[in-house]
């Protein structure tokens, strides 16, 4: 027999009279109007502008610069170099992450799950502390190069880049990947073999193609993260120039025109090269009608199956695990030598360090707030369609613009903008870079969300007499509830990653992933037992946040 | 009330009045705009043209939490994060109810569809059946009056919906609701509705009690829909004030009651199978075909005869009460014989029978 709860009747309390409050107001066309286009007007002015008018500004000065032959030369050479590395490393990611995935989705286990954990690890790691392993396992004297002998494996420069780029995309499609063959429907593939197709021949010619879609994305999403990155491509790229390390360069060398025109061009030519990857792959159909019986029935083998297993697990510890973890050793060593007692007091080099990490965790949160109180609003708007057809399509587009252009660029055009406008001291002109940067990332994990709630449940709260605040509140929330922890905690590790756009926009203050680019380099003169010190604290808190994130979801996935 | 979507006209100029405790239910095939009819009426949608009013007040301008109109999809959307209990108290507690008082209703109402006693269960842990039913209670707990249920039945298998669309039809009227039930379910819609509203294509096509529109439905289509039948196409021989005599082919006439269609206008006829009676002394009364029987089905409580006429018509004639053997063999010669008020005739649809059986 079912039992009610037995409470005294009390009135309603204050903070339940407030809410109601709310409710009413959500029902109220004016206030939902006000608060959906406060938030298209922040977006819209606060992120897309500053970054587009920044871009026109300097476009404008553009007839008034000039640069020498040579110079001209190098900032082509490093653009160029730019979509070579990340087209190369990204098609390389892709062949090596789509096995790992099919492994950890095919064979679920104990041990793919943690798999499926340890393929996240260079995601997690700043990407300065990332460079600075990579760095050392393939050329440092305490690195690989201490097993084969003499001299580093790889020095820094383009080949050291594309392993340090290939290490930190390969999450994304692993990720990626994973979601998509979880959520797809093996009754293809089952078709595909009773039809008598080996499972080679299914794959090749039912489930990859139907997969296209999500690997397209994901390759463009390992192509933005290694045009954009900054912070570890300066720290291994040696002499090499790619076009974000020549913008470096150009600035500390006050080549300011050079600044200026680079990382325009970097701009426009991501946005033509998204856009025509974009527009023009998913046109190229190609159905693979020929099929190879007797090879693919060969290659449908278990023992060929294995080897592939095998080889794409070597592929992962070699090339992406253990530079990534690696710099657990030279920290270790670190602490050991008794840098621990320095740090802590903060002297020396630390005082900087401390403020520069207190800025850093400063400049995250603020950015992560603001992205949920505005991105909301816009994730509502582009998964429920509310804005009529056109204007949402145009709204999904702008969402990703910051993605798609280098941050360093991106940083330039911001400081030619609010520098223009004077007014706005350095902090918050980084909180608003940093906001910028990371906005799409909230945005876009909370209109999936949206989008797998079935409308229906939304209307059927309606007419059950709930407000659209309710029906927020007690309906789309709890069911997304994952998704928004997530959204924040992407948005929280970006911003503390965030180097590009950080350099560009702030003389005067420094998050911390900048200043240990300072001390890897070696423009601030530290010893290497407080530089890996430094990265290890840096790795240690990114990693508190992975775990954060990990019993949340093991949480969600308990009930 | 009129509604488009782009150029889709999902609706054309839909009119029609509900009394307060009746069971309406709106039949029509895929697409014919029964789910939107549904929405526009829960206040999801807006009508370009049109007015809705309930209680003689129009309710054009207010929203749908407010309309007082549960909507339940066919899928139910039970939320699935909250226990059946919390589900059923959603309504309550959305119109301002305390949680004490939402609580009481819930279980109130979870008893009358005697689930009370999965109330702290989750929706996903439930059975079809059962889940209708607490979606069902969810409406009947939220206080409103009117019920927008759109194929309640559909998602359960066959012998469910049989045992359950009484038991459906009682717990609204014991709860004094008023009810739109959605359904393409004809056998359904005849047997729970005080009112049937027939739609095809966004257009009402007949409306009123199921009786009526078996006995004498609106056209063609309808016939058709609503229960099996014979189609015959004819011409109009001659009217008189008592009869029309239509020619069909092969030049037999059929005599029907007076369908007010001129002279030598183009007919359609539609004949119930179970009003067709095989005669074969000959006895004529009223209108008596030759023919020979092509085929005999077996349907348990019935047979059904298929008589092929010598013009090379099939009409299918259903016989209860038949014993262990057919009464007639297969090739015999037979006469059907058929009463003139069982006749019905309607004017030819314009654009050909064909596209107005259509069903889709």
């Amino acid at each position: 027999m079912q039992s009610t709860p037995r409470q005294t009747t009390r009135g309603p309390t204050f903070s339940h009279r407030v809410l109601l409050l709310f409710e009413r107001l959500s029902a109220n066309r004016a206030a939902a109007k006000l608060v959906y286009s406060s938030s298209v007007v922040f977006f819209l002015f606060i992120v897309i502008t500053p970054a587009i008018a920044g871009i026109v500004a300097q476009l404008a000065t553009l007839p008034n610069l000039s640069l020498t032959v040579d110079v001209s030369l190098r900032m082509r050479n490093a653009v160029v170099s730019s979509f070579i590395v990340g087209l190369v490393v990204s098609s390389l990611d892709v062949v090596a992450g789509i096995p790992l995935a099919w492994l950890i989705v095919r064979r679920r286990s104990r041990w793919t799950t943690v798999l499926d954990s340890m393929a996240d690890i260079p995601f997690v790691i700043p990407t300065v502390a990332l460079g600075f392993s990579i760095l050392e396992f393939w050329s440092g004297p305490t690195g690989i190069s201490q097993m084969l002998g003499d001299g580093p494996v790889v020095s820094a420069g383009m080949v050291l880049i594309m392993l340090l780029h290939f290490a930190f995309s390969f999450p994304v499609i692993v990720r990626v990947m994973v979601g998509e063959l979880l959520n797809y429907r093996e009754t293809f593939e089952v078709a595909a073999r009773t039809l008598g197709a080996s499972a080679f021949t299914a794959v090749r010619t039912v489930t990859l193609p139907i997969l296209r879609p999500a690997i397209l994305a994901a390759f463009l999403l390992a192509l933005a993260r290694s045009l954009s990155e900054t912070g570890a491509t300066i720290v291994v790229a040696g002499t090499f120039e790619n076009g974000v390390v020549f913008v470096r360069n150009a600035r500390d060398a006050s080549l300011s025109a050079a600044v200026t025109i680079a990382s325009l061009v970097l701009i426009v030519t991501s946005l033509l090269v998204f856009a025509a990857i974009k527009i023009t792959v998913p046109r190229f159909r190609f159905a693979p009608l020929k099929v190879w019986p007797r090879l693919e029935r060969e290659l449908s083998r278990s023992t060929v199956a294995m080897a592939r297993n095998i080889s794409s697990l070597l592929v992962f510890a070699i090339f992406v695990l253990l530079p990534c973890l690696f710099i657990a050793f030279p920290a270790v060593e670190a602490v050991a030598s008794g840098v621990l007692g320095e740090a802590f007091a903060s002297a020396g080099p630390w005082t900087n360090y401390w403020s520069s990490m207190l800025l850093s965790y400063l400049v995250a949160v603020l950015a992560t707030c603001i992205n949920i109180a505005f991105g909301l609003p816009i994730a509502l708007l582009i998964s429920r369609n509310r804005f009529g057809r056109q204007s949402t399509r145009i709204l999904d587009s702008l969402v990703d613009l910051p993605i798609i252009v280098p941050s360093l660029a991106l940083g330039v055009s911001l400081s030619f903008f609010w520098g223009n406008m004077g007014a706005l001291p350095e902090f918050w002109v980084l909180v608003l870079a940093h906001t910028t940067i990371t906005y799409s990332y909230f945005v876009r994990a909370m209109a999936a969300a949206i989008q797998g709630i079935p409308v229906e449940l939304e209307d059927a709260a309606k007419t059950l007499g709930a407000m659209p605040l309710r029906v927020f509140r007690k309906v789309t929330l709890p069911l997304t509830k994952y998704s928004l922890l997530s959204g924040a905690i992407l948005v929280f590790t970006r911003s503390v990653d965030e180097t590009g756009a950080t350099s560009a926009v702030s003389k005067a203050l420094k998050t911390a992933p900048v200043l240990l680019v300072e001390w890897i380099r070696g423009t601030v003169a530290v010893t290497p037992a407080e530089r890996a010190l430094g990265v290890g604290f840096l790795v240690l808190t990114s990693f508190l946040a992975l775990v954060a994130l990990r019993l949340i979801a093991f949480r969600k996935e308990k009930t | 009330m009129s509604k488009r979507f782009g150029k889709i006209v999902a609706l054309d100029r839909v009119s029609f009045n509900m009394q307060s405790g009746e069971y309406l239910c709106v039949l029509g095939p895929t697409g014919s705009g029964k789910t939107t009819l549904l929405r526009l009426i829960a206040g999801l949608l807006k009508p370009d043209e049109g007015e809705i009013s309930f209680d003689g007040k129009s309710v054009n301008n207010i929203d749908a939490h407010n309309r007082n109109a549960v909507y339940v999809p066919q899928q139910y959307a039970l939320f699935p994060h909250l226990t059946v209990l919390n589900n059923v108290a959603f309504g309550p507690l959305s119109r301002g109810k305390s949680e004490n008082e939402a609580l009481e209703i819930a279980s109130k109402t979870l008893e009358i569809v005697r689930l009370a006693w999965r109330g702290q269960s989750y929706p996903n842990e439930l059975s079809g059946g059962m889940q209708q039913r607490v979606a069902l209670a969810r409406g009947l707990a939220s206080g409103a009056s009117l019920l927008l249920l759109d194929e309640p039945l559909g998602a359960l298998d066959a012998r469910l919906r049989l045992e359950l669309r009484h038991r459906l039809r009682e717990m609204v009227k014991e709860a004094g609701f008023t009810a739109v039930h959605v359904t393409h379910d004809r056998d359904e819609a005849m047997s729970v509705a005080d009112q049937i509203l027939v739609l095809k294509r966004g257009r009402i096509q007949d409306q009123g009690p199921p009786r009526r529109i078996y006995v004498r439905p609106a056209g063609i289509f309808v016939a058709n829909l609503i229960g099996g039948a014979n189609i015959i196409e004819g011409v109009v021989e001659s009217a008189s004030v008592d009869s029309c005599t239509i020619r069909v082919r092969g030049g037999t006439t059929i005599h029907s009651p007076p369908a007010g269609i001129a002279m030598n206008q183009p007919v359609v006829i539609s004949l119930r199978k179970e009003s067709i009676e095989i005669s074969n002394q000959g006895l004529q009364r009223g209108n008596a075909l030759k023919g020979k029987i092509q085929a005999v089905r077996f349907l348990g409580n019935s047979r059904e005869y298929l008589v092929r006429q010598a013009n090379g018509d099939i009409i299918a004639l259903r016989r209860f009460q038949e014993g262990f053997e057919p009464a007639f063999q297969i090739g015999e010669s037979v006469t059907i014989v058929f009463q003139k008020d069982d006749v019905m005739t309607f004017a030819y649809p314009p654009q050909g029978l064909r596209k107005e059986l259509e069903i889709e």
